[in-house]
């Protein structure tokens, strides 16, 4: 650290310490309600009277005879002022108006700062601490109270926290920091200011600061709310406190205010309190690191990262609006005041008791595979059905003597043959590793981003990790590099191990965490990367000593990352009892275990081989993009281990079949030995599965509908395919105007008299498995998923799944966790997965799309898929199939449609359909269809289509191949569509 | 249905026609005022001019609602004749109506009375705006909708109707000038043709009409947007209509801005010379056949208890049936 600063304030100009009286703030600034400013005088023991400008809606609340259940205490930083709170207090109120909990909110201006007096002395942050006492005293302010501090206020409102246990209910914060890592250097913007011939030019004689800060919003300030916030800075006379903050910033043990922050970070580890952290993680000032830092003190908090926002969250986002749901859920009043009963939806616990097995009710239908066939296989022990928990590494122990085969790598990385390794191997060194992590100072709950590409020295690490309880990190590659750095600084991991790239890249974007390399590097290649250890070190490391003790069920074991097909990818929280419940379903629903062999050629069930017992392969294949999996190499995998059971996922499945044609006489001998093989991920479509299943003519194939977030809901099989799309052809087509439109009265049955099969369409993903349930919540006449979970069939609406294996929660993400709960059942683990369907007579689930996907006509709700699978059955017709027109003219023929996906452009409640259609042969440019092409597709289309748009490639995500953001391409359908220009999607 | 005696304006039109007709078969007692005999058949014709208010006054007289459709419809000619015959016109049959004890009051308007050439996504009837609207017939349109839902009032209520861009068999307006400028290969495509369009078929428009007439009661002072609800891609409009009658559909395309600016341009040198015909391109033309113009029709649907019967795709084949009834090249007649 540099070397001990004092008194800074000293620097500052003369200007600085010029008095000035408090006053109101100017009218007319934006947001901001004259109505709520006032100025409190407060004495300053020994110094006499302060008078404060501060918002407080309180006498507002009082004329209108609204009692409040509690105070927000709001404290902005350096250099805004309380104006950074206007959307709490206006929100605020109109809920108490509207008759929601009143929450009384006041929102300071520190003295020195926004309208508050320059009282022209310097005040170190103990005296900022004390002054918030001295004007909560001169209020009267009675319990409870909840402090809301941003910035610098942050620390303020903690130090107030702090000294009033009695009053206190709760703490929200906005980006702020109580700790200055040691071993870190204090952010760039801030050593530039502390700079001794900056700080006073910085702060005080310029705007610098102030303008830095302003221009810090996402997306920016309009000029307006700049200048609001400028308003009580103008002149370098007011600007004083500004550069008395920045000198007052701790930077080392000697100075001033040191011992302050100290004792305020380590007084907010006994709060005892419920908390909020509301964070832009992009910030330059305060990174993800100080966030780190406040929930290694403030161990329950609730934590929420807003992507894409920044320091001024509060201008970035709806925090008002969070900060007000969060309060009404948690109910920290309740505890302090009156007794409230908690809502339903109200905080999901860290650490939910999995939900036992054997409550599931009646009436689902069985998966296709009974669980008696996992649990009669031999060797498998006992517990693979019921509540058994069998941790993850039970067959690590289990055959730690066997010299069985527990998994094969076909392409272990620099050019090597086959890898392979045995169970008492991969026990040994599983053991080794994890004993030399811990010996490390990898502890149980540190977070490990793995950056191994699948294979042997991933699957090791991987059990190594969880067996010493530190959470594993999971991100894939197919996310894109963006979206990888996004997704790892997201988790912060305390640790990476990676191979060269993923090493090369940490270094290059400048992730966290200590490094430690699955394979040796040379020694300056190794410095290069700031390397800490390689796997081979850390199993010598680990060769004598002791395992600690095993983690819990209950215990975090996994954050995996969902595939960002639809903005930034989100973190799910697996406990060791979930994953375990994962394998547990898989078992189950395909009867792997000890003794199957397992071609593992899809990301997230590839690892769980030596957890299911059974010897697994990874194919040959570059794992950042499965597409480039090759039938001979399947082939391959399924000979190296005689496996029966083939994991694939639809992308690797396509490329598959379209290679299959290399494939030798005895790649076809090895392949009519797979007994069943499932395609995961995305749905796939019967041509292609039943493509994939002529290679494999002994499999039964199956095609399984789950998420990250819960990764087996459903199964169905080829034939289980076949049986529901003749189902639906069967059915007699219901009530007159329902069917030629395709769009059916939400939240009611799609037919009117008799129930039918599945009449609204979309793709059949068959039953639920074993220990999964299925709800819908159907949806509105907005299109928006607001019924009661239910299990009616016919009915249109979110697909909500419960099962022991569904995630535990959202990492860092508050809000999505709470609104993938919303409506669940009391005490139960239910999950919104975003998916509109709907369920059928026979327990099949069918997916009609995804919910932000959802069209509102004016005719009603319509779902895409239907519609698409309508469209997607055009084939081409020549020139002269077709009659000429009234005048003989020859018609044109059309191409046919390899793909479509059906958008709604326009505003919700009368939008109009849009198909874009990928043609056969493709197209070469964006254009509109031809007259035949469109009347085609508006005669094949279950519901009206205003316009049709060909295009030669729909954009899908990298990890499925076949996930399409319909909400992108409605705005961009919707510009060329009002006249905008032709461009590629 | 209450069945009341009518007075059509402007039934020598094709809408005004199709309106009277439907009128008639909905069991009204209709006359038809315009200055040339109307033809429609059941109706009984009183010639006049809206612009003489003689006429008027006698027109009225016994009539318990009046439907005025009687306009200068046209794309160019002296501003002086749109006001006379829009604005003025319409001034003095509301106070000729109003003094004959007329109960109800349709005023047949436009959706262009409200809008300043953006594209219309999905929106609904918003206040006509003079000082907004382009070109003289809406300007002038938009004064006349303003004074006659100004006129509404517990003795005579009225309602204003906005059929945006009316077509079908008969069309004199924009059926057969697209047909005829396709023929002689002048008929381009403004930009990529994709601009979605939402157009009325003129039955569509006439029972609508009606509607508005049967509800006014509980509707007057609104003004409702009126469409066939099935906006599509200007081309394939364009492409429909052509082909309904025989004729090859453009095959060129102009860049929009390019016809715009171009429209503006024509639209000043036509003033100067003002030619037997209108000119062939206008800037509120081209920006109408290169932006959106679809509406919301939630709010008409409901109010008037109104759907439409015919489908666009039902209008092309009847469109295409009179064609075919039509000696070739046929689709001309004299407006």
């Amino acid at each position: 650290m540099t070397h001990p600063r004092q008194q800074h304030q000293y620097r500052l100009p003369r200007a600085a310490a010029t008095p000035a009286p408090a006053a109101l703030p100017p009218e007319g600034l934006p947001g901001l309600d004259p109505a709520f400013s006032r100025l409190v005088e407060a004495e300053e023991p020994g110094a006499g009277i302060r008078t404060w400008h501060l918002l407080d809606n309180g006498p507002l609340l009082a004329s209108r005879g609204i009692a409040p259940v509690g105070t927000i205490l709001c404290v902005h930083g350096n250099p805004t002022w309380s104006y950074l709170w206007r959307s709490l207090v206006t929100q605020a109120t109109d809920a108490a108006t509207r008759g929601a909990e009143a929450w009384r909110v006041i929102a300071v201006d520190q003295l020195e700062m926004g309208f508050s007096e320059r009282t022209g002395t310097v005040r170190p942050l103990a005296r900022r601490v004390a002054d918030l006492g001295d004007l909560t005293d001169a209020l009267g302010l009675a319990g409870p109270v909840v402090t809301f501090g941003h910035d610098w206020g942050g620390v303020v409102s903690l130090g107030w926290a702090v000294d009033h246990p009695d009053l206190l209910a709760g703490v929200l914060l906005l980006n702020t920091a109580v700790h200055q890592p040691e071993d870190a250097a204090i952010p760039a913007p801030l050593r530039l200011a502390l700079q001794g011939g900056v700080l006073g030019t910085a702060t005080v004689t310029t705007p610098a600061f102030l303008d830095t800060t302003l221009a810090l919003a996402h997306p920016p300030l309009s000029a307006a709310v700049k200048r609001a916030y400028r308003a009580p800075y103008r002149g370098a006379a007011r600007r004083g406190g500004i550069g008395a903050f920045v000198a007052d910033i701790p930077v080392g043990p000697g100075s001033v205010s040191t011992p302050e922050l100290d004792r305020i970070a380590s007084g907010i580890r006994r709060l005892g309190v419920p908390a909020l952290l509301l964070w832009g993680p992009t910030d330059p000032i305060f990174s993800d690191r100080y966030l780190d830092d406040l929930l290694d003190r403030l161990t329950d908090a609730d934590v929420h990262r807003f992507e894409g926002a920044g320091h001024l969250v509060a201008e970035d986002v709806d925090y008002a609006a969070a900060a007000l749901t969060w309060l009404a859920d948690r109910a920290p009043v309740a505890a302090v005041s009156a007794p409230v009963s908690a809502p339903v939806t109200a905080a999901v616990p860290a650490a939910v008791p999995v939900p036992v097995e054997s409550d599931r009710s009646s009436g689902h239908s069985r998966p296709e595979k009974d669980i008696s066939d996992a649990e009669t296989a031999p060797g498998s022990g006992s517990g693979a059905g019921g509540d058994g928990y069998q941790p993850l590494w039970h067959y690590l122990d289990e055959f730690r003597e066997s010299d069985d085969i527990a998994l094969v790598d076909m392409a272990p990385g620099h050019g090597a043959a086959q890898l392979s390794v045995t169970w008492r191997e991969l026990s040994t060194r599983v053991r080794r590793l994890a004993t030399g992590l811990y010996q490390i100072g990898v502890r149980k709950g540190d977070r490990v981003s793995l950056l191994v590409p699948p294979g042997a020295d991933l699957t090791a690490v991987l059990y190594a990790c969880v067996r010493i309880g530190a959470v594993v990190v999971v991100a894939d590659a197919g996310l894109g590099l963006r979206g990888l750095t996004r997704a790892v600084r997201g988790a912060r991991p305390d640790h990476v191990i990676g191979a060269t790239p993923g090493l090369l890249a940490a270094r290059a974007l400048g992730w966290p965490g200590q490094k430690i390399a699955a394979v040796t590097l040379a020694r300056p290649l190794a410095r290069l990367l700031d390397v800490s250890f390689t796997l081979a070190e850390l199993e010598s490391l680990g060769a004598e000593e002791e395992l600690p003790q095993e983690p819990t069920a209950a215990d975090t074991a996994a954050v995996l990352f969902t595939s960002g097909s639809t903005g930034p990818a989100k973190g799910v929280v697996y406990t060791n009892g979930q994953l375990a419940a994962v394998s547990r379903a898989l078992r189950a629903q395909y009867g792997v275990g000890p003794g199957t062999g397992l071609v593992a050629g899809f990301a997230p069930f590839a690892l769980l081989g030596p957890a299911l017992g059974a010897r697994s392969v990874t194919p040959d294949m570059d794992v950042t993009s499965p597409k480039t999996l090759t039938a001979t190499a399947v082939a391959a995998a399924v000979a190296a281990i005689d496996a029966s059971v083939v994991f694939l996922s639809p992308a690797a499945l396509t490329n598959v079949v379209a290679t299959a044609g290399s494939l030798s006489p005895a790649d076809w001998a090895s392949l009519a030995g797979v007994r069943s093989f499932l395609s995961a991920g995305a749905p796939v479509a019967e041509p292609l599965l039943a493509a994939a299943a002529r290679l494999m003519p002994g499999a039964t194939a199956h095609t399984p509908y789950g998420m990250t977030e819960g990764l087996l809901m459903t199964d169905i099989t080829l034939e289980g395919i076949r049986a529901a799309t003749g189902d639906r052809l069967r059915v007699p087509l219901p009530a007159a105007t329902d069917a030629v439109n395709g769009i059916r009265n939400p939240g009611r049955p799609a037919t009117s008299d008799v129930e039918t099969t599945a009449a609204p369409g979309g793709v059949c993903v068959g039953c639920p498995t074993g220990t999964t349930r299925i709800r819908i919540s159907a949806l509105d006449d907005r299109g928006a998923a607001t019924g009661e979970l239910s299990e009616q069939t016919g009915v249109t609406g979110e697909i909500v799944v419960s099962a022991p294996h569904v995630e535990d929660h959202y990492d860092r993400l508050w809000l999505t966790d709470r609104a993938a709960r919303r409506g669940a059942i009391t005490g139960e683990r239910w999950h919104r997965t975003g998916d509109v369907g709907h369920l059928d007579v026979d327990g099949r689930l069918w997916v009609e799309g995804r919910l932000p996907h959802v069209i509102v006509t004016s005719a009603g709700v319509v779902t895409p898929v239907g519609p698409e699978q309508a469209i997607e059955r055009i084939r081409s017709t020549p020139r002269a199939a077709v009659t000429g027109d009234t005048r003989g003219r020859p018609a044109q023929g059309h191409a046919g449609v390899a793909r479509a996906a059906v958008v709604g452009i326009g505003p919700v409640g009368t939008q109009q359909l849009v198909a874009v259609v990928e043609t056969t042969p493709a197209a070469r440019r964006v254009r509109l269809a031809s007259s035949e092409l469109a009347a085609a597709v508006r005669l094949a289309s279950t519901a009206p289509i205003a316009a049709v748009l060909v295009v030669p490639h729909l954009p899908t995500d990298i990890r499925h191949n076949s996930k399409i953001d319909r909400s992108r391409l409605a705005r961009w359908a919707g510009g060329i569509l009002s006249g905008g220009r032709m461009t590629r999607p | 249905m209450t069945a009341l005696r009518v007075l059509v304006t402007g039934a020598s039109g094709f809408l005004g026609r199709a309106v009277a007709a439907e009128l008639v078969a909905a069991g009204h007692d209709v006359s038809c005022f315009q200055r040339r005999p109307s033809g429609v058949a059941g109706a009984r014709d009183l010639l006049g001019s809206v612009t003489t208010e003689v006429d008027l006054k006698h027109a009225v007289v016994g009539m318990d609602a009046v439907v005025h459709l009687a306009a200068k419809v046209s794309l160019a000619g002296d501003p002086r004749d749109f006001e006379a015959v829009n604005v003025e016109g319409t001034r003095s049959l509301l106070g000729a109506a109003a003094d004959a004890g007329v109960s109800r009051f349709v005023f047949v308007s436009s959706p262009s009375v409200a809008h300043a050439g953006a594209s219309i996504v999905g929106s609904d009837a918003g206040p006509a705006d003079p000082a907004r609207a382009r070109g003289d017939y809406a300007r002038t349109k938009a004064r006349a909708e303003l004074l006659a839902l100004d006129a509404d009032s517990p003795l005579m209520r009225v309602v204003a109707v906005r059929p945006h861009l009316v077509w079908g068999p008969g069309d004199t307006q924009l059926v057969a000038r697209i047909v005829d400028r396709a023929r002689a290969g002048r008929l381009p495509l403004l930009g990529h043709g994709a601009a979605l369009i939402d157009t009325t078929y003129v039955d569509n428009a006439a029972t609508a009409i009606s509607a508005a007439l049967d509800r006014v009661p509980d509707v007057h002072g609104n003004a409702y947007v009126i469409t066939n609800g099935e906006p599509r891609p200007v081309a394939e409009l364009l492409d429909g209509m052509c082909r309904a009658a025989g004729v090859r559909p453009p095959a060129w395309s102009v860049p929009a801005a390019l016809a715009r600016a171009g429209g503006s341009a024509i639209e000043a040198a036509w003033r100067v010379r003002p030619g037997v015909d209108e000119p062939p391109m206008t800037r509120f033309l081209a920006e109408q056949l290169s932006t959106a113009h679809w509406f919301d029709q939630r709010r008409t649907r409901a109010d008037l208890h109104w759907t439409p019967r015919v489908t666009l795709d039902e209008g092309f084949r009847r469109l295409a049936a009179a064609y075919a009834q039509l000696p070739a090249p046929g689709g001309r007649e004299s407006g």
